[in-house]
């Protein structure tokens, strides 16, 4: 039989504010445990929340960003349950009014383009966390009260390789309005997943599960798929799917049951009494819509257009914005963009990959770049040289000048040196001279190698060619 | 002389300024009156005498420039004071001292205030008696056969037994005022945002607020000067200048317009309470102020609506005492849900349990809509009802609690009776306004009537005003029962 998936994502983003959403407490990451705690935070007795405007101004920058309706007035509610890491026995969320309605973003899965609904956006604030040593457990409150968004799709997305683009254009936009870490390890990105599956074409949306603890953006791709799997085969095999929460298991790349819906939370929601409803002040909200940089959807437009990039060159440019950032400078410094793009795509990007990191904390700045890109097209160093130099530069953040002069890669393009080496390599490679006069034209290639590794790759090839064609016409 | 203890705070503060007396005569005096009544009473739940007279001593400041310099003060026990117990008068909170200051703490320590003790209470504030404090019952001092009213009993009691000058209380649905009725004292809830409640261990914490009780209203204007303001940590307190509420409220009344609910003169309400409460209202037209009838229809819903929003709130509120952090914690615990469900089998009392089952059940799914949202509506009603009689009229008269002091055991047994306590003070705590108690009569037995005014939100002035005036003609306020 042939099935539908349904998948809607519900991610938990931590905001990069300074202090915690409701007290005045710190919110760096990994400092020791309970150093970072007050009584509001610790949940004491008679303590209360006081909100902190500058984590309701970045929920609502993100809001703003994916085009969801900024609400009028927002109120927070108490979500009810408990759990010896919520020190409340309840967490301040946002139910019956949250910070926004429908907005959505745009994906980009095997070359054609979805745009997936956004239901809701919404502030609350984060649990401790409970760690277990031998036989007993301690609780850090650091993270209690941190300012967490949450932020809900519909169940729009229709494959885990959908919702693997999903989470990538999330995380995009969200680098782009600098809110978030978006750091799925450290915990400041997570993501909850609701999916189902029903029989292709049906109307009728099929049981869901829940599936939790997935700890990368690949991770909620594998989880998906073998929820898929399970889920289909269950129905194939005619049994039927539980409404249930389920845990992934990422060394065994499986699925488990935790809990089932009879087993499941009701949280009492009710408005909290010890925050006033807020009223949203439209110019407010305005002006944090100005702060919002361009996004990726029309910076990736932008690219195609103004510098000439393909569809795809620009859709890796836009993902990360410092990446965009960076490419965008070297282009003002060195106007051939497509160069650009294939260097910052090809022999950067791999440096960046062997060496870990962004673009933002590497040693090379678009200046020094574009400085060897453009001795390259001067016919100063060779391309090769080029590639070879370029995890020196890395390294010692210098510039190319300095380092070519330094080493005396400068491209020979001394004609006397050239021929001399010519002559050598004539000489010591008769078999290949004769095929190249046989008419083996590509033969020609093998012996310009031949003079740059005499010349230790500073010969100019072009010349190299010319002047190797010219001695065996 | 008159002993220290018995005066009030404004003739101590006469008396420190011309230098007669210094603030360990009135401590001692106080503590003098502890040994010999307390024992009787019982209307303290923690006193530490070596602690106090330690306070007294390293007093700094100036008399001149803090309003209640060397004044000694009792606190409620659900308001925290750092390193203090602050129970509630709970087993639950057990050995709990808190690691910081309410706001109004802070006030009181600020303005030069000396703290003496805590006072006892009806456990997490839930009741009209003191019988359901951890502790043990807190005995009337005109009457030790019955109960000083609740849940601020101990902080009445203590005032009316000249145990203390004055006392911090808080009132969720009367209980400040209900006390101070039976009690024969004055005791003011402000309106709600007046006061911060930081600090404040909620019970429902849309109702909630701090107030004062004490021996006359000049003391409860004092009191409230120095602890009512904006509090940047408590969002719902509200930021709108403090009066200089000691020389207002000596203003005269004429004019001024009262009305009188018919709703709250019904079957019911003692004989004795009603005929006070009429006579009372009587010497205020007489003092020039106007009193008409009228009528807040939606009265009658008000203990349903209070009960469900009250145990709504309290049930989340006490959800937090879970054995893990502070407080008791049951030694019956093998995994986490043993330690929470045996913590709070064995750490909390009847009426506790209670108003958390009820509560949890008005906001379940299922039940939410027609139990809590439906409680919410009505509350608007209720305060819209008010609203439209504040149109027309200053203030509002009615009788505090519908009987005097009733006997200890009574009515703990039944709940439902027990509530209907609070049926005249509730509305002020769903609308938000402020109300004040003061002592208007006696009934045969000698046990104190309270009447109670209400007033327009952040109106203190005209409620203390009116209660001043009506004092100043009458004796009741003086009398003093003997232990």
């Amino acid at each position: 039989m042939q099935y539908e998936t349904v998948i809607g994502l519900e991610v938990h983003l931590q905001l990069k504010t300074k202090s915690k959403v409701f007290c005045g407490c710190s919110t760096n990451f990994g400092s020791p445990p309970n150093t970072q705690t007050c009584p509001v935070c610790l949940g004491f007795p008679g303590s209360l929340p006081v909100l902190n405007r500058e984590a309701l101004k970045l929920a609502a920058k993100v809001a703003i960003a994916l085009d969801c309706q900024i609400a009028k007035k927002i109120r927070f509610d108490r979500k009810n349950y408990f759990y010896p890491d919520l020190p409340k026995a309840y967490q301040i969320s946002q139910f019956g009014q949250p910070l926004s309605g429908k907005g959505y973003i745009m994906i980009f899965v095997h070359g054609s383009e979805k745009r997936i609904t956004i239901r809701r956006v919404h502030l609350e604030e984060d649990t401790g966390k409970l760690f277990h040593k031998e036989d007993a457990s301690f609780i850090d409150f650091n993270r209690s009260g941190m300012p967490l968004l949450e932020v809900v799709s519909e169940p729009d997305i229709s494959s885990p390789d959908e919702a693997y683009a999903y989470l990538r254009s999330l995380k995009s936009i969200l680098e782009y309005v600098d809110v978030s870490d978006c750091n799925m390890e450290e915990g400041s990105l997570r993501c909850d997943a609701n999916i189902s599956v029903r029989k292709a074409g049906s109307e009728k949306l099929g049981v869901k599960a829940e599936v939790k603890n997935m700890n990368s953006f690949k991770a909620v791709k594998a989880a998906l798929y073998y929820e898929q799997l399970r889920q289909i085969e269950l129905l194939d095999s005619g049994s039927r799917i539980v409404q249930e929460t389920r845990l992934y298991d990422s060394v065994r790349n499986v699925t488990e049951s935790m809990r089932s819906k009879e087993e499941a939370h009701d949280y009492r929601y009710f408005p909290e009494p010890d925050l006033v409803p807020f009223d949203l002040d439209p110019e407010l909200v305005r002006g944090i819509g100005r702060e919002i940089p361009e996004l990726p959807g029309p910076r990736k437009k932008r690219f195609i257009s103004d510098y000439g990039l393909s569809d795809y060159d620009a859709a890796i440019m836009v993902s990360d914005k410092a990446l965009a950032d960076y490419f965008e400078r070297a282009v003002s410094l060195y106007k051939n963009p497509k160069v650009v793009a294939n260097w910052l795509m090809g022999d950067v990007a791999a440096c960046l990959r062997e060496r870990g990191g962004a673009i933002g904390g590497l040693n090379l700045s678009p200046e020094d770049l574009t400085a060897m890109l453009k001795m390259i097209e001067a016919g100063l160093i060779s391309g090769k040289i080029a590639k070879a130099l370029l995890p020196e530069m890395i390294e010692t953040g210098r510039d190319p000048g300095s380092l070519v002069k330094e080493r005396g890669l400068q491209q020979i393009s001394d004609e006397g040196i050239i021929e001399k080496a010519i002559v050598e390599v004539i000489s010591e490679n008769q078999k290949i001279v004769n095929d190249f006069k046989k008419g083996k034209d590509n033969a020609v290639m093998a012996l310009v190698g031949k003079v740059m590794a005499k010349t230790r790759g500073k010969a100019n090839p072009r010349k190299a060619n010319e002047a190797l064609r010219k001695k065996l016409k | 002389m008159m002993e220290l203890n018995s005066l009030t705070a404004h003739e101590l503060l006469v008396l420190l300024k011309k230098g007669d007396i210094l603030p360990i005569d009135i401590c001692n005096s106080i503590l003098k009156a502890v040994d010999k009544k307390e024992k009787k009473l019982h209307a303290l739940a923690t006193l530490d005498k070596d602690k106090v007279i330690e306070r007294c001593a390293a007093l700094k400041g100036k008399m001149d420039l803090q309003s209640l310099w060397g004044l000694p003060i009792f606190i409620k026990d659900n308001i925290c004071v750092r390193g203090e117990l602050t129970t509630c008068c709970s087993r639950i909170l057990n050995g709990f001292r808190p690691p910081y200051d309410a706001t109004v703490i802070d006030k009181l320590k600020r303005n030069g205030a000396v703290l003496m003790g805590k006072t006892n209470m009806d456990e997490f504030a839930f009741g009209s008696s003191t019988e359901t404090s951890f502790y043990g019952t807190t005995r009337n001092p005109w009457d030790m056969e019955r109960v000083p009213g609740g849940s601020s009993g101990g902080s009445a009691a203590c005032v009316a037994a000249d145990e203390a000058i004055f006392a911090l209380g808080s009132d969720t649905g009367g209980s400040i005022r209900q006390p101070a009725s039976l009690c024969g004292v004055v005791g003011l809830k402000p309106t709600y945002g007046r006061v911060s409640r930081y600090g404040l261990i909620a019970f429902a914490s849309s109702l909630d607020q701090i107030g004062t009780l004490t021996k006359d209203v000049e003391d409860a204007a004092i009191l409230l000067r120095a602890i009512a303001g904006y509090d940047e940590m408590d969002s719902t307190s509200v930021d709108t200048p403090v009066p200089d509420y000691p020389s207002l409220i000596k203003k005269d009344i004429k004019g001024i317009k009262i009305g009188v609910p018919k709703e709250y003169f019904i079957e019911g309400v003692d004989g004795e309470v009603k005929d006070a409460v009429r006579e009372a209202i009587e010497e205020i037209k007489r003092l020039g102020a106007v009193c008409e009838e009228v009528s807040l229809p939606h009265t009658r819903y008000a203990v349903s609506v209070y009960y469900l929003l009250a145990t709504s709130e309290a049930s989340s509120n006490l959800a937090r005492f879970d054995g893990v952090q502070y407080g008791y914690s049951s030694a019956r615990a093998g995994s986490v849900i043993d330690m929470h469900k045996n913590t709070r089998k064995e750490g909390f009392g009847d009426e506790a349990k209670r108003r958390i089952i009820l509560g949890t059940f008005a906001l379940s799914s299922g039940y939410y809509e027609a139990y809590y949202l439906r409680a919410l509506k009505v509350r608007t009603l209720i305060k819209k009802d008010f609203d439209d009689v504040f149109k027309r009229y200053d203030a509002i008269i009615t009788p505090t609690s519908p009987t005097a002091a009733f006997k200890i055991g009574e009515k703990i047994k039944d709940p439902l009776t027990m509530y209907l306590s609070d049926i005249f003070t509730i509305s002020a705590n769903l609308t938000g306004i402020p109300g004040v108690s003061i002592p208007c009569g006696f009934t045969r037995n000698s046990l104190p009537i309270g009447l109670q005014i209400l007033g327009k939100a952040f109106d203190e002035e005209a409620i203390l005003r009116i209660a001043y005036s009506y004092e100043q003609a009458t004796e009741w306020h003086s009398r003093r029962p003997e232990l």
